[in-house]
């Protein structure tokens, strides 16, 4: 498949992402949109895996094992620390229900002082 | 020690190092070990001159390079020392009555405490210094920095006493004349550096052909203006008398060794410059007749023991200047050193009278104390006989040779010299008269402290009397005695170029002692119509009246400064200051407070909505993105 | 039209969809299931590219347990259409805006960017096999690996402490 299609398609739910940051107000849903983006940059990482295996190959090297590989173990720590990530930061976003009885961002306005 | 000269830098560096422990430790020195610093640096610094006189006299001269103190471009300006004939000579003037000033000091100022004790030697230490400075650098910009140094210490010395606000007032006015005087000087070494690229002594005199008249006349002028500063000439005399505010000994050390004598001094080294600028002679010798002539008259008039005093060194310094301007440099030069001796004598001598009469300076409340002070009585009264010149005092021999050379350049100068010489006279004996003759006017109190002054005092009085008495008899003149100017055949070489060039003015050996001796008749009738008639004077309560009271005005000059200079100058200065206040202030606000709107207004970005925040971050990211992409290209 | 490009417009089709639901849903919990849904479609284009591994484990991490463990929180809070904050039109509009001109932006930029070949291989490969991800994943990046459990620790005690509390 063509690259750029795949890039298209990344840069798409990237955006659609920062859209949902952009115009929502529940902490979850903003989060939510965050693992969007996240995921999005995990598929341009793969098809630049496949591409830079199909660049060797088209060198005329042997492939070897080896190429591409960093790509996806990358996608796979990206993963790790998202699921780190998330623990966190529902635990963050239960502690301020608990105190505020609400997920809306507009409530964290203390960063004004 | 093969020779001498070669160590002339260690005679201003015992008053630096003087000065450098006085004023470094002045918290932790007792009196005593501060006088001793004080005056054992200033006595080295003498020994060390008297060797140097000695090698000097010997005939060999020299310039001593100690580093390169600026270079730029072609010009190199050496920290260099010129020992010669003329800088040997004032090095004898300086350190040995700058000596005996501060064996003075060690008494007089006893009163002091141990820090200010110490703070006072150290300014005097530094005041030597410069002179010495002055003195010994062998281009005008080292002269400059002893000139300017010179300038500050008198500013301190005048302003010891920095309690006393008419006092710091003094001092300031000192320093701010000076100033006007140094801009001149200043300006003069940069025409010269322009001209010449070169401010070395021996260099531009010996490039001075290359200049032509005019330089020439605007140099020396500007030289000239520099010197009125600093020897207290028309107009910028008005500093001395004011600086009698200064401890006594630090007026004996201005008036007589140091810094009044630097525009002498400077005028002397660059005869050459002068004796080929005819219209700067000639302005030199009116200014310097003037200034005679006026300090003179205002002199008749004053009360004050030492503002007497300071306007005849004001008048004896117009005599020097006057020699200079006809072009009797060695008179000039003579008449410094004789002038050191008997004035240093007065104001040490008007010390010990201040001192004993517990800071009285109103010779109208004095009279008769030549029975209490005996030793201070006879040295001050051979001051005084020196300075009206009788022969054979001192002072005869130099200011005849000066009134000889004013008659043969031109008899009107002879004639208002004379004329400031029979008032010299008066006023010398009426102050003495007043001070030490007649009945005591003062109070019962003061009668009953009355005392003759302590040996650290006396004993420089009587030295520098001996030095008043025969320090003449270097320069007897021709008619008197054959070979009997030693000073004018030890200063030759200095003024030999000068000698060479200048057309020479003779005067008949006949009318000379005519002259000579028809003064000093003249003057001596003055001196006893002055004793006698000041011997008896009373106090009274009349007021001067019409010239008595201008002269005792000091001829409203400072009045009249008041009014063309200071007046305009402060006004002046009120409208810069509205100007300041509501143009540059206005602005320079206007800014502050733009800001501050500005920020008050883009502080309610800061929302603390996270939202906005990050809006606002996704904005920055295109527009990073479009500069990438549409800017790139 | 091959069977591949149908499957990469289809997939394409769903991951885009979802993720537009994602953000445009009233309802929370639909959200969550709508980008459970994108995942699925993302962990389908991984197994066409043959990263048979990562598809996986996307699965098992991100729409299995990441996206539970989303939609209990949200259940627990009881957030639902009536509970849901929103933002007005105006901050709306500007927002989509904003991230549509972001997408234009990085389309225009991205667009021209030279590569030495434009294709992705898709189908074949072996790169993404779990037999080479693991031989490097314990050999060159054995201590990245390390640490990341070590992250997974302390995530773990984080996320404890400000439970507790």
């Amino acid at each position: 498949m063509p690259i750029n299609l795949y890039i298209f398609l990344a840069l798409a739910l990237f955006s659609i992402g920062v859209i949902g940051v952009l115009t929502r107000r529940n902490a979850i849903i903003i989060f939510m949109c965050i693992e969007l983006m996240l995921n999005a940059v995990n598929l341009l990482l793969v098809a630049f895996s496949k591409m830079h295996l199909a660049d060797s190959m088209a060198a005329g090297a042997a492939p070897t094992l080896t190429n591409g590989v960093d790509a996806q173990l990358f996608v796979f720590f990206i993963m790790v620390v998202a699921a780190a990530e998330v623990t966190v930061g529902l635990a963050i976003i239960v502690m301020m229900y608990r105190n505020i009885h609400s997920v809306d961002v507009n409530f964290l306005n203390r960063l004004k002082n | 020690m093969n020779n001498i000269i070669d160590y002339v830098w260690l005679v201003p560096l015992f008053p630096l190092v003087g000065f450098l422990l006085n004023g470094l430790l002045r918290n932790y020195l007792s009196k005593s070990l501060s006088g001793i610093i004080g005056s054992g640096v200033i006595l080295a610094s003498f020994v060390v001159s008297i060797l140097l006189f000695m090698q000097v006299k010997g005939g060999s001269t020299g310039v001593v390079t100690l580093f390169n103190f600026i270079e730029f471009g072609k010009t190199s300006i050496p920290f260099a020392f010129q020992v010669d004939q003329l800088s040997s000579l004032f090095l004898l003037i300086i350190t040995g009555i700058g000596f005996l000033i501060h064996l003075y000091s060690t008494a007089y100022m006893h009163e002091e405490t141990a820090p200010h004790f110490a703070r006072y030697f150290a300014y005097l230490n530094l005041f030597v210094f410069s002179m010495l400075l002055l003195v010994l650098g062998s281009n005008y910009v080292i002269m400059f920095i002893g000139w300017e140094g010179v300038g500050l210490c008198s500013y301190l010395l005048i302003g010891y006493w920095f309690k006393n606000i008419e006092y710091t007032g003094a001092a300031k006015k000192a320093f701010v004349m000076n100033r006007i005087g140094d801009a001149g000087f200043l300006l003069a070494v940069f025409y010269l550096l322009s001209k010449l690229g070169t401010v070395g002594y021996a260099d531009v005199f010996s490039k001075v052909d290359q200049l032509s008249g005019q330089d020439l006349t605007i140099i020396t002028l500007l030289l000239f203006v520099g010197a009125t500063g600093k020897s207290a000439q028309i107009p910028l005399y008005t500093w001395l008398p004011d600086a009698m505010a200064g401890p006594t000994p630090v007026s004996a050390l201005i008036h007589a060794a140091t810094m009044v004598t630097a525009g002498i001094y400077m005028i002397a080294r660059s005869n050459i410059l002068y004796t080929l600028a005819p219209v700067t002679q000639t302005v030199v010798a009116v200014i310097g007749i003037a200034t005679a002539l006026l300090a003179a008259s205002i002199a008749l008039k004053q009360n004050d023991i030492k503002k007497v005093l300071a306007y005849s060194t004001v008048s004896q310094l117009g005599y020097m200047f006057l020699a200079l301007g006809v072009g009797a440099y060695t008179g000039a030069v003579f008449h410094v050193m004789t002038h050191a001796f008997f004035k240093a004598l007065l104001f040490l001598g008007a010390g010990s009278v201040i001192h004993a009469m517990h800071h009285e300076q109103d010779i109208r409340n004095m009279g008769g104390l030549k029975k209490y002070l005996p030793t201070t009585h006879i040295t001050f009264l051979i001051a005084c006989f020196a300075i009206a010149g009788i022969i054979p005092f001192s002072g005869f021999f130099s200011k005849d040779e000066i009134l000889a050379a004013a008659f043969a350049n031109n008899p009107v100068y002879y004639v208002l010299g004379a004329i400031g010489a029979l008032m010299t006279a008066f006023y010398m004996f009426r102050l003495y008269s007043m001070t030490f003759q007649g009945s005591f006017r003062g109070t019962h109190e003061q009668e009953h402290h009355l005392h003759e002054s302590p040996a650290a005092m006396t004993i420089p009085l009587v030295i520098l009397a001996i030095f008043s008495f025969a320090g003449g008899l270097v320069g007897i003149p021709e008619v008197l005695m054959h070979g009997g100017h030693q000073l004018n055949e030890f200063l030759a070489p200095v003024f030999a170029e000068s000698t060479r060039r200048m057309t020479p003015h003779t005067i008949d050996h006949t009318l000379e002692l005519i002259l000579m001796f028809g003064l000093m008749a003249v003057i001596l009738v003055i001196i006893i119509f002055a004793w006698k008639k000041f011997s008896s004077y009373q106090k009274t309560d009349a007021e001067e009246t019409g010239l008595g009271k201008v002269l005792q005005n000091k001829w409203y000059v400072d009045e009249l400064y008041e009014a063309v200079i200071t007046k305009p100058v402060n006004a002046f200065g009120k409208g810069l200051e509205k100007l300041d206040r509501f143009g540059i202030d206005w602005v320079v606000n206007g800014v502050g407070r733009s800001v501050q709107y500005a920020s008050r207004q883009f502080r309610l970005l800061q929302s603390g909505q996270v939202g906005s925040y990050i809006l606002l971050m996704v904005l920055g990211m295109i527009l990073l993105f479009v500069l990438q992409v549409f800017l790139k290209k | 039209m091959n069977i591949t490009e149908i499957l990469f417009w289809l997939l394409t089709a769903v991951a885009l969809g979802g993720a537009l639901l994602v953000v445009t849903s009233k309802n929370p919990v639909y959200s969550v299931l709508a980008l459970i849904a994108t995942f699925f479609a993302l962990s389908g284009h991984y197994i066409l590219l043959n990263a048979q591994f990562l598809a996986v484990v996307n699965l098992i991490v991100y729409a299995g347990a990441i996206m539970v463990l989303f939609l209990f929180v949200i259940m627990l809070m009881n957030l639902n259409t009536e509970t849901e904050p929103q933002k007005n039109k105006w901050l709306k509009l500007a927002g989509t805006i904003a991230g549509g001109c972001f997408l234009l932006v990085l389309v225009a930029a991205l667009r021209d960017a030279d590569s030495k070949s434009t294709m992705a291989l898709v189908g074949s490969g072996d790169t993404g096999l779990i037999q080479n991800l693991g031989k490097a994943l314990f050999n060159e990046y054995v201590i990245p690996f390390e640490i990341s459990s070590v992250l997974f620790l302390s995530a773990m005690v984080g996320a404890v402490v400000l439970g507790k509390k």
